[in-house]
């Protein structure tokens, strides 16, 4: 049995991570289940955004052509997509024990934080236009859905941080390797509800 | 051999990346000309994200049908299972509600 079989989704460590390409299995299943209870929060939300995504439950208020914009939703999916790529860098920098590392995760922490600010800037401009939640039913659905998926993106952002510091203090040890190796599931995952987003919310509202 | 195995993987990253900023530009594109009716641009958008979220599921958390990740891929295939059944039914009840009730 060669130490590089893969031994559970993900990018396996292998053979440079020994020990922790041993520990890594029990714990990225573990992290898939939670994965998976995540996404199943996700998609009742999303299912309780497209019943309320009518005229009756945006009840006279504004609609998505008076809120959103198409530039702004495609900077934050470009941002999002480039920083999910970034992160795969920091992924093959971590198997390889390569020094680019660190800065692949700070790039990561960057552009996490961009898409952070974008998004934040159009939550606040909807707020001063009165597309507040309490509106109509269409946008409480709304300001329960993107910023779920933005306190996700923050939660990341505050992980990717903390991971940035242990990996300076501490090295590439097997507890650090393993951290790392969920948190980059985290965040692709993160990805993948945001094809969601764009898809349900700004595509299907703009179009 | 560990350098070119990495540098396999990079190309997959690579590919993953095309694929996934393609299958995102087109539905934007679509939306942004406005020249293509709303039913088949709804279509394009549905069918683009579904094949994303593929591709995101293959190239970046590697998921796919070799024979030692079976139990994650089935874990996987369940909880979509699930929410297919939660929120299909959902929206399928809610709109047939909704369509009655219109006036």
């Amino acid at each position: 049995m060669t130490q590089d079989a893969p031994r559970h989704p993900g990018l396996n460590l292998g053979r440079h991570h020994p020990e922790a390409h041993a520990e890594n299995e029990k714990l990225m299943f573990g992290f898939w289940v939670f994965l998976m209870s995540d996404l199943i929060l996700f998609g009742i939300v999303f299912a309780t955004y497209a019943s309320l995504t009518n005229p009756m439950g945006q009840a006279g208020g504004p609609t998505p052509r008076d809120v959103f914009s198409l530039t702004s939703a495609a900077m934050q999916t470009a941002i999002l997509l480039l920083s999910s790529f970034t992160f795969g860098l920091a992924s093959l920098a971590l198997k390889y024990r390569q020094p680019s590392l660190r800065a692949w995760l700070a790039v990561t922490l960057l552009l996490g934080l961009a898409f952070l600010g974008l998004e934040l800037r159009d939550l606040v401009q909807m707020v001063a236009d009165g597309a507040v939640p309490q509106r109509s039913g269409w946008l409480s659905a709304f300001w329960v859905l993107v910023p779920l998926h933005g306190l996700h993106v923050a939660a990341g952002c505050l992980w990717l941080a903390v991971m940035l510091v242990q990996v300076t203090l501490f090295g590439l040890t097997t507890q650090v390797s393993t951290r790392l190796a969920r948190l980059s599931l985290f965040w692709h995952f993160l990805d993948v509800v945001w094809i969601g987003v764009f898809s349900v919310v700004y595509l299907g509202g703009l179009a | 051999m560990t350098l070119e195995t990495g540098r396999k993987e990079l190309r997959l990253y690579v590919i993953g990346f095309a694929l996934a900023a393609t299958l995102t530009a087109v539905p934007f594109a679509v939306v942004a000309s406005g020249t293509v009716p709303r039913d088949v641009s709804g279509w394009v958008i549905a069918l683009c994200a579904l094949l994303q979220a593929m591709v995101h599921f293959r190239y970046f958390l590697h998921i796919d049908f070799s024979r030692q990740k079976r139990e994650d891929l089935q874990l996987v295939l369940f909880s979509v299972l699930l929410l297919a059944i939660m929120a299909g039914g959902t929206i399928w009840v809610l709109a047939n509600l909704s369509a009655r009730m219109m006036p």
